[in-house]
């Protein structure tokens, strides 16, 4: 729904306007040509996260946003880190739901929202979140203004990403996609339901993105130690009542059963991360479930990927899907183009 | 979308103004699109370099922090922002791994509590709420929504319905009709906006049906707040949300 005429027709009488946008989409094809630069990729400027359980208090800290060549940590850091504690695989809780009325949603839809009186600590939790919103906007939306406001009229991501929804594998972290370039999902355990399990928010956004902004890559992104892969290979198979989180992971039930037989003999950590890989495979073949991407693939207008993010040896895999290889129905897959970076 | 080709000729036409200033800038741009060859970006290429850029700037400079978030993540948000390649909460809040669990779908919706629908959502809250425990739900709307408008245009403007989208996005009816009853006489644009806003009022209320969120909500561990990010006019806006009954009267 965001796609846009060009524009010249539009604003011809502005001509202005057309340079500052020609000229932003101009920077945008140059950049992808260009080793990433400082201008594009975010700076140093991490240094600790007042967001995570690595500190126990909500209280920001001030934060510095260094010249992105600079290398500075924070003294904060190392003592944030004495507060953790150590930590095993997650455990899984299998909640009891209890039934709930509906109509109270429909009841709070005229709910007033009033102030309340804040404690310190929720009063530095709003201040770091708004100092973060006027950090980014003073050092990336006002520095290249001319790239925001055309992005602000339309987008044309390249990509579209299915990634997890995990705290730690964000692609725009781990692989610097600035703002305009990814069109993202993120759910848990990076899971692409097959096209016969009806309508979802996945597929919802598959078919904005592949039908209306035309992206030419797909990328399926998984990562190690996933808690939603880990929930679905410690379920029962056989069991009826389901918590939510299980009837969304059985969705890779396949990728269990091919994991189990393929690492039979291995430990319950590597059946999980041969489960994890698998369940990438088997999210890019059921991309190949819906006609319009399957459509564009055999046309070469669309690219399927998977990658896998490896975050204790920070390492990348990356593949691409081979569409004459590969069969739905034979639950079959052919890759090329095989990459490992670390 | 204007092909490359497009642009250059489209610059080409505006090299009779007078401008000096103007007419070398756009021969700067032509010489510099004429030297790129669009079919020459390299996904590939581009993944690469995002990850090497990570692994050196990011990873391989904060060890330890790193080391203790492949043991786990304790993350304070759970954070739901739309798909829209251009709102991503990692760079308008730069959120850093480890700080937020985040759900990223069509407009940002939240769907109310159902245990045979929304699987993948209710699968989030889930694990964020219990498993996770986080202490805050943030649902992010934006400017110029392409399922907020979706939502307002279909199907009065009598469009072909999409198979998946519209079933999404009808989640957020609640919410087209009030601003519908309010601002209808505003133009499309206006209403979009108030939509978008509305949505996520509307996600805020539906998250507490879910009965973790209020089991939090009720121990006072959960916090819910609602963002607006207006990529049009660079500005947030950050509202908190706090389901109370306040006592009237009783006899």
């Amino acid at each position: 729904m965001q796609k846009d005429n060009f524009p010249l027709f539009k604003w011809m009488d502005n001509y202005w306007y057309l340079l500052n946008w020609i000229s932003s989409r101009a920077r945008t094809v140059m950049s992808r040509m260009a080793v990433l630069s400082s201008s594009w990729v975010y700076g140093d400027s991490f240094h600790c996260s007042p967001f995570s359980g690595l500190t126990n208090s909500f209280v920001g800290f001030s934060r510095n946003w260094p010249n992105p060549n600079a290398t500075r940590r924070s003294k904060n850091m190392e003592s944030h880190l004495r507060l953790l504690p150590s930590v095993k695989r997650n455990q899984i809780w299998r909640p009891n739901a209890s039934s709930c009325s509906l109509e109270l949603a429909q009841e709070l839809t005229c709910y007033k929202v009033e102030n309340m009186g804040k404690t310190d600590e929720d009063q530095d939790l709003f201040d770091e979140m708004k100092q973060r919103f006027l950090s980014f906007k003073k050092q990336k939306y006002l520095e290249d203004l001319e790239h925001f406001q055309a992005l602000a009229e339309a987008q044309y991501p390249k990509f579209m990403v299915i990634a997890c929804a995990d705290s730690r594998v964000c692609p725009s972290n781990i692989l610097g996609f600035q703002p305009g370039e990814a069109f993202m999902i993120r759910n848990v355990a990076n899971l692409v339901p097959p096209l016969e399990h009806g309508p979802s928010e996945t597929n919802a956004a598959l078919e904005f993105a592949v039908n209306t902004l035309e992206v030419e890559n797909i990328l399926v992104i998984g990562h190690s130690s996933c808690g939603g892969i880990q929930a679905l290979m410690s379920m029962q198979d056989d069991v009826d009542s389901r918590s939510f989180l299980e009837k969304w992971v059985i969705n890779g039930k396949s990728a269990k059963f091919r994991a189990k037989a393929e690492a039979a003999h291995s430990s319950f950590d590597q059946q999980c991360t041969h489960c994890e890989k698998e369940s990438i495979n088997r999210s890019l073949l059921n991309l190949l479930t819906y006609p319009w991407i399957r459509e564009r693939v055999r046309k070469e207008l669309l690219c399927i990927h998977g990658g896998y993010y490896d975050f204790l040896n920070c390492s990348f895999e990356k593949w691409t899907l081979d569409l004459k290889g590969s069969s739905i129905e034979g639950g079959r897959y052919s890759f090329k183009d095989h990459a490992f970076w670390y | 979308m204007g092909s490359l080709e497009e642009a250059i000729e489209g610059l080409k036409k505006f090299l009779s103004n007078k401008d000096d200033v103007a007419v070398a800038q756009i021969e700067k741009l032509i010489t510099g699109l004429q030297e790129t060859d669009l079919n020459e970006f390299d996904p590939v290429k581009r993944i690469l370099e995002g990850f090497q850029h990570f692994k050196i700037n990011k990873f391989d400079k904060y060890p330890e922090l790193y080391e203790k978030l492949a043991e786990g993540q304790w993350p304070k948000f759970l954070v739901f922002a739309c798909s829209d390649s251009r709102v991503c909460p990692s760079h308008i809040l730069d959120f850093q791994p480890g700080e937020a669990f985040m759900v990223r779908n069509i407009a940002n919706m939240v769907p109310a509590f159902d245990k045979l629908k929304y699987s993948g959502v209710g699968a989030a809250i889930e694990y964020a709420v219990s498993v996770l425990e986080v202490q805050n739900i943030l649902v992010i709307g934006h400017s110029r929504c392409g399922g907020i408008k979706r939502l307002m245009t279909h199907p009065e403007d009598n469009s072909a319905p999409f198979d998946f989208i519209d079933e999404w996005v009808k989640i957020g009816l609640p919410a087209k009709v009030k601003v519908q009853a309010e601002f209808g006489d505003l133009p499309l644009e206006d209403q979009c906006k108030h939509c978008e806003k509305e949505s996520v009022k509307l996600s805020l209320c539906n998250l507490e049906t879910y009965p973790y969120v209020q089991m939090g909500l009720a121990n006072k561990k959960l916090r819910l707040m609602g963002g607006y990010y207006d990529f049009v006019h660079g500005k947030f806006e950050l509202l908190e949300f706090e389901p109370r009954f306040r006592h009237l009267f009783s006899t």
